[in-house]
């Protein structure tokens, strides 16, 4: 009875946290200016949150230690650029230069978001079908193959009356585009972002914690166990092979919407990897973890590591800091986390109120018997 | 006549890059025979020798230069190990893996501040960057002089494994980690000369290698580097003859299908013949069967 309070407070606690934090977002948007760099790097953040924890889904949680995420991405950003871009722009000279636009259908930024994840998920259940009966890094390896494979085909130039080649595509509905629904205003562009971002994940968490998600665990833990145990297990991995595709296409929808301009160079295996250390810095096989990384990341990289980056910093005469030292000292400090914090921040733990009240109560019991005041209650 | 003068230039062209990517990718086969390690950072191992020599030569002779590259870039792969992948011996595979990740970011954002992002030219070497003429197609010297190069480094590898204590050691290891440690193998030194012998043919691979191509860039590892790896899968992972053929195989058909004129497919035809090989023959060409224990 007790425990099942406690579940229910928890749930308050988060309710009201989450609502905070978007009413405090709101407040924000509708009072900073809105080129501030701290939006940026939360929309950013906020977007890479989801492509980590889709990633999280399947190295911490099924096991399957798949390295083509930035190719789902790919698709995702893709498929939303191109259904979203006015029909008067494909026809057009401005972005379609060299080939004809074969699209001729425009659709809304809601049925292009959840297209850009339909489409992604469609192209993993097929490369899924042959890559999830390989293992551990052959899989890595496969998967990785297949994201430049994907990047191959939508730089193709046949293709090129879809994809633009390897041309920029531009011009299609961006955050700038969103309005709230059945009015001519503008919604508040990290708002929408942390919106979508925050269903997705959630759907994701409420996925984990489903019977699916106990299947995972079972053969993240041991295959031959859960299979042992009546867990289909080519079913439940390409389950969340798609499940995963599906949200890193939508996150890679919401970057093209993020950065105005789509080109397939951008999703290299490099992405990839960034991808992987967020996961790994927030520690695999945990939700939380993976959204505080990716805000973490995302900062370091582009905002509180800059200074290293300009020469007018320069002590002593030193040479040292110049475009570039930025990235040294952000891979460097990866490096320390791989190799002595390997459980990242988070471990497989996720947040919790109970923890936070336990360390709270530690702490006044601490300073109560520092104080020497009364005895410990 | 005229069949063999057009594509003529390919093949010699894909002969030469298949020895330098044998040379790298015997590298990856020798690491991954022994630690189970996708070494994802080898790639930019041969990145950064590339990036040794461009910078040695702006200062040394070349006489000087190239020896202190091949020690530079064995230095480079020896402390590799020692700091980012020892201390994670016990770790989970993953880890190890992540790991290589993690060290290849770090050499490319090197490489990236130290040429402050810019493509380098990468140094003539005389007699090597001579062209010549044969059979009516124009070439340079160090497409012919790499098969050669690469066969006589290869067959001093096989008999350095077959006749030597070290490679007794190597082929024990590779067989069975801890059974190896149990008959006193010192393991870890056993690694870094694995680690030592695949830097100093990545080494050998990019002088050649950046010969041809002329610049060199903070990513230009990492294809290589993926393709190479790709090669040693498909000839038999742990299995250097293996490596040697996958990656002349692997190098001749990627410059034919450039020569067809898919250049933007040549990266993907070798990721589609990673896929088919593990999907046909998961242990590659000449790899072993390994058992699966419960």
């Amino acid at each position: 009875m007790d425990l099942r309070k406690d579940k229910k407070k928890d749930m308050l606690c988060t309710a009201v946290a989450l609502a905070a934090m978007f009413i405090v977002l709101l407040v924000m948007e509708l009072t900073m200016k809105s080129t501030s760099i701290l939006f940026t790097v939360m929309k950013k953040g906020v977007i890479y949150a989801l492509v980590a924890v889709s990633m999280n889904l399947l190295n911490g949680f099924t096991g399957l230690f798949s390295l083509g995420q930035a190719g789902f991405m790919l698709i995702g950003a893709y498929t939303y650029s191109i259904l979203s871009m006015p029909v008067s722009v494909k026809m057009g000279e401005s972005v379609y230069k060299y080939y004809d636009c074969a699209i001729g259908i425009e659709l809304g930024i809601f049925p292009s978001l959840i297209l850009a994840g339909v489409i992604a998920a469609v192209f993993a259940a097929l490369i899924g079908l042959p890559v999830l009966r390989l293992k551990s890094d052959y899989l890595a390896i496969a998967t990785l193959g297949f994201a430049e494979i994907l990047r191959a085909l939508f730089q193709w130039d046949a293709m090129g009356p879809v994809t633009n080649g390897a041309n920029v595509l531009r011009q299609y509905k961006d955050l700038t585009k969103v309005k709230i629904p059945f009015t001519n205003i503008q919604f508040p562009p990290t708002l929408f972002c942390f919106l979508v971002s925050g269903i997705c994940i959630a759907i994701i968490v409420l996925l984990i914690n489903s019977s699916y998600g106990r299947a995972f665990k079972a053969i993240r833990d041991d295959e031959i166990a859960a299979e042992a145990m009546g867990i289909n297990l080519f079913k439940h991995k390409e389950m969340s092979f798609v499940i995963s595709s599906f949200f890193a296409g939508i996150s890679g929808a919401m970057l093209a919407m993020f950065q105005y301009t789509v080109q397939a160079a951008q999703f290299k295996t490099a992405m990839t990897y960034e991808i992987l250390l967020i996961v790994v810095i927030g520690g695999i096989g945990s939700v939380t973890g993976s959204c505080i990384a990716s805000f973490l990341f995302i900062a370091c990289n582009e905002w509180w590591l800059r200074f290293l980056d300009e020469s007018s910093n320069n002590i002593l005469g030193l040479n040292i800091l110049r475009s570039g030292f930025r990235k040294v000292v952000f891979s460097i400090i990866i490096m320390i986390i791989v190799l002595f914090f390997s459980k990242g921040i988070m471990g497989d733990r996720e947040f919790s109120w109970a923890r936070i009240r336990a360390f709270f109560a530690r702490f006044k019991k601490k300073a109560a018997a520092s104080e020497g005041g009364e005895p410990n209650v | 006549m005229s069949f063999l003068q057009n594509s003529l230039p390919y093949i010699l062209a894909g002969i030469s890059v298949g020895g330098q990517y044998a040379l790298i990718a015997i590298g990856y086969t020798m690491v991954y025979g022994i630690l189970r390690l996708i070494n994802f950072a080898h790639g930019d191992v041969f990145m950064a020798a590339g990036m040794f020599m461009v910078f040695l030569s702006a200062s040394l002779p070349l006489g000087a230069a190239v020896p202190l590259v091949l020690v530079l870039t064995v230095l480079l792969g020896f402390m590799i190990e020692r700091v980012a992948y020892k201390p994670l011996r016990s770790a989970p595979r993953m880890s190890v893996m992540i790991s290589a990740i993690g060290v290849s970011y770090l050499l490319q954002n090197c490489a990236l501040y130290f040429t402050g992002g810019l493509a380098k030219v990468y140094p003539q070497l005389p007699w090597l960057s001579d062209t010549v003429t044969i059979f009516g197609a124009v070439t340079k010297r160090v497409t012919l002089i790499t098969p050669i190069l690469t066969l006589i480094l290869v067959i001093g590898l096989s008999l350095f494994i077959k006749y030597t204590k070290v490679g007794m050691a190597m082929r024990a290891v590779s067989k069975d980690f801890e059974t190896a440690r149990l008959m006193g193998i010192k393991v870890n030194s056993v690694i870094s000369s694995t680690f030592i012998i695949g830097s100093l043919l990545a080494a050998v691979g990019s002088l050649l290698y950046f010969t041809n191509y002329a610049s060199v860039t903070p990513t230009s590892g990492g294809m290589p580097g993926l393709k190479c790896f790709v090669a040693a899968v498909f000839g038999g992972i742990g299995s250097i003859p293996g490596a040697v053929i996958g990656a002349f195989i692997i190098g001749i058909c990627e410059n034919i299908i450039k020569g067809l004129g898919w250049t933007t497919f040549s990266d993907a035809f070798t990721f589609a013949l990673l896929i088919v090989i593990l999907l046909v023959k998961p242990t590659g060409l000449f790899g072993e069967k390994a058992t699966d224990k419960v």
